[in-house]
């Protein structure tokens, strides 16, 4: 039921948002958000009974809605997915939101207008925590001069670390405009018309080179196998077009990312199978487990098209050895699948143990590519993500090819891509930016994980990506997800901190939280510590 | 449905050279095997599902030998991958670039003109694109280094907006857009910043809208002749269909409410659901406007059946000549009974900016799902944030927009005048239009026969010896055969002048071969062949068909007009 409140107050919260906007058209939109927070507050205030009973009728008579109009003859109907509830619950709780109000339209109906049923089923996946979460954030930003009492954001992967170098290197490199005296690839033709849409040629050069320095690969990329895309967001939707058919399934080694839940299966209708880790395995990918998930989902009637692995692990941030990635190759032959290796962390491995790339393994030893595609980008490695740069690098010809066409509806706008070739092709920056950022990220992740320790909250240890991987089960009142999400509210109600819990990342156990500490400078550490000490206090005096 | 995909886009071709799994015409005539034939029969019973679209017999044979070769490079790149499967997106012809209509775009990439170093190539003249003004956009980038995050002066910017990647998009960007739209459009209408929904490009922009109004096998009708670019930005992801509402010339291709109903009753009895109409404002390939009746009529249609209205408004500012552009917004403001919930509008600065490199496509819907799911759909083509910075500052330059706007409609205008003038004293009429990039050449009179065949040999003609690449009619779904779209803005004015001779000398050519074959039953040809040897050019203001007798030229044809 938590979870449901939280809902409700997101779409009460989206509604405000765009009857806002109509009043607030001449002001910006930071102006806005500061009339929607307290009345956020409001919602929340009224929650209580009211809504508590007339929900739960509410969400069942929608369901029987929901399930009817399901029926139509589409040509395979989207297979509930077998994760652990808290997909099923906000599922069901997506429903009320997508008819709500002015969208209480059953399909066919002539009453009010309908869009696509794509559209109103988004509302189920704005609802996960995570996005709520990070919307939370949005207008009330801690900072600590000007808002000292805002949200404390460690729910976005995002790194400000280091980005004083990029910013310095492009101050004293394009120093006078966009636009270098003729002769240059920054002139006018060369960024205002049309360019191919699957990126530069230069720019999949400099990307190439970027990778084999990030990756430390001993061989290097071959820019003809690259794909540019705007994200790796986009990256991963089409590779994801590519390889399965609606209702096909990826299966996914859980905790995984909470933004593949919207970014694989909203359009293209694929589902995706967690594979759960556990903590006595240190969250390590098991074969056994996949093995397990792929017979499972097989019996249920449903393809399994790849394996989509994050490499450094997000959210736990372990990397994956070598035994384990050669094991991986042997699965997906014996059961004809694909791999897709999403490594957008590569260079941001902070840890002793060394990354290796699937890449290396396949430039190693005869095994097939063909089957074997990798996802990167410039948002984390490069801490660019205004930039939107995401590459899709595929070993399979036909997928290069149709990949190449489906950019077009994600393409990079040609000025940034410019410019980030004359960066990218400058190696020696990008050594020492790769360098110091990796310094920077030790360091702060040790100054973070020791902080949490102190307060005999323990992190799995990692080794890679913005993140830790932190257990609060000590905290939570109850061993459940329920428990879990209880604590997580707290945090970001009490303590305004604004993490991501586990639930979020389909892990089996509950208790666990990410946590990003890239966003933070060494001085907001203390600050965050004494938020946590004062919930986890509070926690366990109750018990 | 696949064999009626037809593309010859600016946007296809420049997805770069590595094309696999293309059927060519050669590979269509081996034989296939027995394995092969099988799939052949399928694609063609959906062929002739195509035919019922189109009542011309001659289609049939095109689409047989579509679908043959669609089937043969599906089977040879089955034959080198089977072991690994793939999706049918990626297997099958969705993108259209299979289709015979690229080998336009394929001649020019392999021979393309060059002012000196090479003088026999192909011109381009598919590509709707706006290089008139470049000059202008390199001046005010140049004046304006702080406009990027990436300089030494408008460094100070770049933390915030590097890290900036939320899918409402800058809101000093949303500002500047809403401002722009509003500006281009007479600031007769006010938009909304908050409604302005980013996407890659108009390309993105259509895609997103198709994924929020429809569902997989649901439509949209669309007038024609319409942007081919649509049967795959529309539908190749989506699912979703088009379906077409049959314009011609005797009206000037105007969008009747008849024709409307027709397009769909007949959905209905296909038991299609019909989800929308997009229509493209100004016309894209057309170049004329609709007209406020138009609008109006196209308002209540909609209403009355409760769907959706998508007005792609990409050229609204490349208007060169009265009468002045009304946009749909203006219409359905001043409209109390209209469900504005229903009215969506496609824009973008890669036409009306010349700023197709940056990719910048605009939503803008009046609907509040709309809106909020199309923002989170955006995540999939957000604009970078270092070109929402650029373009924001850049827009918000009042004095350069207006500059900008008047000098190029003012140097598009001068280029229209020159290509149809030039065309005008060979006899080659264009539809009076006074919008967008190209004009809609109407080469009736030189068709040998009037079928979408006789439309394709003269294609061919014009891409192998004429050395041109337009874009044939039947690309646009054009009821009519004989029209070609001709993009006259993407190219300098020598380029030009060498185009318009190749087409005078061309059209000479052909009529003199006309004339040579012996035909005593018309005496017409005769005086004919007498114009064309004194050479007296400018005489020549009626094509040989126009004066057949057998044709008389209707008082509202655009030959008279365009003549005029």
């Amino acid at each position: 039921m938590t979870q449901n409140r939280f809902n409700l107050q997101d779409s009460e919260r989206e509604e405000d948002d765009s009857s806002n906007s109509v009043s607030s058209s001449n002001n910006s939109g930071a102006a806005g958000m500061r009339i929607i927070v307290p009345l956020q507050g409001v919602v929340q205030g009224r929650g209580g009974l009211v809504l508590g009973s007339v929900i739960p009728c509410a969400l069942f008579y929608f369901l029987q809605l929901y399930l009817k109009r399901n029926r139509s003859p589409s040509p395979s109907p989207p297979p509930s997915s077998p994760s652990p509830s808290s997909t099923q619950l906000s599922e069901l709780s997506g429903i009320p939101r997508s008819l709500s109000r002015s969208h209480l339209s059953p399909r066919g109906s002539t009453g009010p207008t309908y869009v696509s049923n794509r559209a109103s089923s988004i509302t189920k996946s704005g609802d996960s925590p995570y996005y709520v979460g990070l919307n939370k954030v949005d207008g009330d930003q801690y900072d600590a001069l000007e808002n000292p009492d805002g949200v404390i954001q460690l729910g976005l992967a995002e790194n400000k670390l280091s980005l004083d170098l990029v910013r310095d290197w492009f101050a004293d490199h394009l120093k006078d405009s966009l636009i270098i005296e003729s002769g240059s690839d920054l002139s006018i033709s060369g960024i205002a018309t049309y360019q191919p849409f699957d990126g530069l040629m230069e720019m999949k050069m400099a990307m190439a080179g970027f990778m084999s320095q990030v990756m430390q690969a001993p061989s290097s990329f071959n820019p003809s196998q690259i794909v540019l895309t705007s994200g790796a967001t986009a990256a991963i939707e089409i590779l994801t077009f590519c390889l399965a058919d609606p209702g096909n399934a990826f299966l996914v080694p859980s905790p995984y990312y909470p933004g593949f839940d919207r970014d694989i299966k909203w359009r293209t209708g694929v589902e995706l199978v967690p594979v759960p880790c556990r903590s006595t395995d240190n969250f390590n990918l098991s074969i056994a487990a996949l093995d397990r998930a792929y017979s499972q989902t097989k019996k249920r009637g449903i393809k399994v098209r790849a394996v989509l692995i994050t490499n450094p692990s997000n959210p736990v941030g372990n990397l994956l050895n070598r035994d384990t990635l050669y094991s991986l190759l042997d699965f997906a032959r014996e059961k004809n699948i694909h791999i897709i290796s999403d490594e957008i962390f590569a260079g941001s491995v902070h840890g002793s143990e060394k990354f290796v790339s699937m890449a290396e393994i396949l430039d190693s030893e005869g095994f097939d590519r063909s089957r074997v595609h990798i996802i990167h980008g410039l948002s984390k490695d490069l801490s660019l993500p205004g930039f939107r740069v995401g590459v899709i690098y595929s070993y399979n010809e036909i997928v290069q090819a149709a990949a190449t066409k489906l950019a077009r509806f994600s393409p990079i706008s040609a000025p940034t891509q410019r410019l980030l070739i004359s960066m990218l092709s400058d190696e020696k920056f990008i050594k020492k930016y790769i360098e110091i950022n990796k310094d920077r990220l030790r360091k702060m992740y040790a100054a973070f994980v020791n902080g949490l320790e102190e307060l005999d909250i323990k992190c799995m240890k990692s080794s890679g990506g913005f993140y830790c991987w932190a257990d609060m089960s000590k905290l939570i009142r109850s061993y459940s997800e329920k428990g879990e999400l209880d604590l997580w509210n707290k945090l970001l109600k009490e303590a305004k901190i604004n993490v991501t819990p586990g639930s979020s990342c389909h892990c089996i156990e509950p208790g666990w939280f990410r946590c990003c500490f890239t966003t933070l400078t060494e001085n907001d550490i203390p600050v965050v510590m004494e938020r946590i000490r004062k919930v986890s206090e509070s926690c366990k005096s109750r018990h | 449905m696949d064999s009626t995909d037809f593309w010859t886009t600016e946007h296809v071709c420049l997805g770069g050279k590595r094309r696999t799994g293309l059927g060519t015409a050669t590979e269509a005539k081996r034989t296939p095997t027995r394995w092969e034939t099988t799939l052949v029969s399928k694609r063609t019973a959906l062929a002739g599902l195509a035919l019922t679209k189109r009542p011309n017999p001659t289609v049939s044979s095109l689409s047989l030998s579509l679908s043959l070769s669609l089937s043969l490079s599906l089977s040879l790149s089955m034959a080198t991958n089977n072991h690994v499967l793939l999706s049918k997106m990626a297997m099958n012809n969705g993108h259209g670039e299979d289709s015979p209509y690229f080998d336009g775009w394929k001649a020019y990439d392999a021979n393309p003109y060059h002012p000196t170093e090479n003088t026999e190539g192909v011109i381009q003249m598919g590509l709707a694109e706006n290089q008139l003004c470049v000059d202008l956009l390199e001046d005010w980038i140049k004046r304006n280094p702080q406009a990027s995050i990436c300089t030494a002066d408008g460094v100070s910017e770049f933390q915030d907006i590097a890290l900036y990647q939320d899918y409402h998009g800058l809101p000093e960007f949303r500002n500047a857009v809403a401002n722009f739209m509003g500006k281009v459009r007479g600031g007769r209408v006010r938009f909304d910043p908050d409604r302005i929904v980013m996407s890659g490009g108009a390309t993105g922009a259509h895609e997103l809208m198709s994924f929020c109004l429809a569902d997989p096998g649901d439509a949209f009708l669309v007038p024609t002749p319409y942007y081919p670019g649509f049967d795959r930005d529309l539908r190749w992801r989506t699912g979703m269909q088009l379906l077409p509402v049959i314009c011609n010339s005797s009206n000037d291709f105007k969008i009747t409410k008849v024709a409307l109903e027709s397009a769909y009753a007949k959905a209905q009895e296909a038991n299609i659901k019909v989800k929308g109409v997009l229509v493209t404002n100004p016309s894209n390939p057309l170049g004329t406007m609709l007209d406020k009746e138009t609008l109006i009529s196209l308002v209540s249609f909609i209403n009355e059946k409760n769907i959706h209205l998508i007005c792609d408004e990409i050229y609204a500012a490349t208007v060169f000549n009265q009468p002045t552009f009304i946009s749909i917004s203006e219409i359905v403001e001043q409209d109390p009974n209209c469900n504005l919930n229903l009215i969506h509008v496609v824009y973008s600065l890669s036409k009306d900016m010349g700023l197709p490199g940056f990719r910048v496509g605009i939503v803008y819907s009046y609907n509040d799902a709309v809106v909020s799911c199309g923002r989170k759909m955006s995540s999939f083509g957000l604009v970078s944030t270092q070109t929402q910075h650029l373009i924001a500052a850049m827009l918000s330059d009042d004095e350069f927009v207006n500059m900008f706007i008047a000098e190029s409609g003012k140097r598009i205008a001068a280029r229209h005048k020159i290509f149809t003038c030039g065309l005008a004293q060979v006899g080659i009429g264009c539809l009076k239009s006074n919008a967008g990039l190209f004009c809609w050449m109407d080469l009736r009179p030189l068709l040998k026969e009037s079928t979408i065949d006789g439309e394709m040999a003269l294609w061919r003609t014009i891409i192998d010896r004429v050395k041109l690449n337009v874009s044939p009619g039947s690309s646009f779904h054009c009821s009519e055969p004989g029209w070609f779209r001709v993009c006259f803005a993407n190219m300098d004015d020598k380029t030009m002048r060498v185009a318009i001779e190749r087409i005078r000398a061309f059209v000479f050519e052909s009529k003199e071969v006309e004339v040579e074959v012996p035909s005593k039953k018309r005496r017409w040809q005769t005086s004919l062949r007498l114009s064309f040897s004194s050479r007296r050019l400018d005489d020549v203001t009626m094509t040989p068909r126009g004066m057949s007798p057998h044709c008389a030229m209707s008082p509202h044809s655009p030959l008279v007009r365009a003549a005029t």
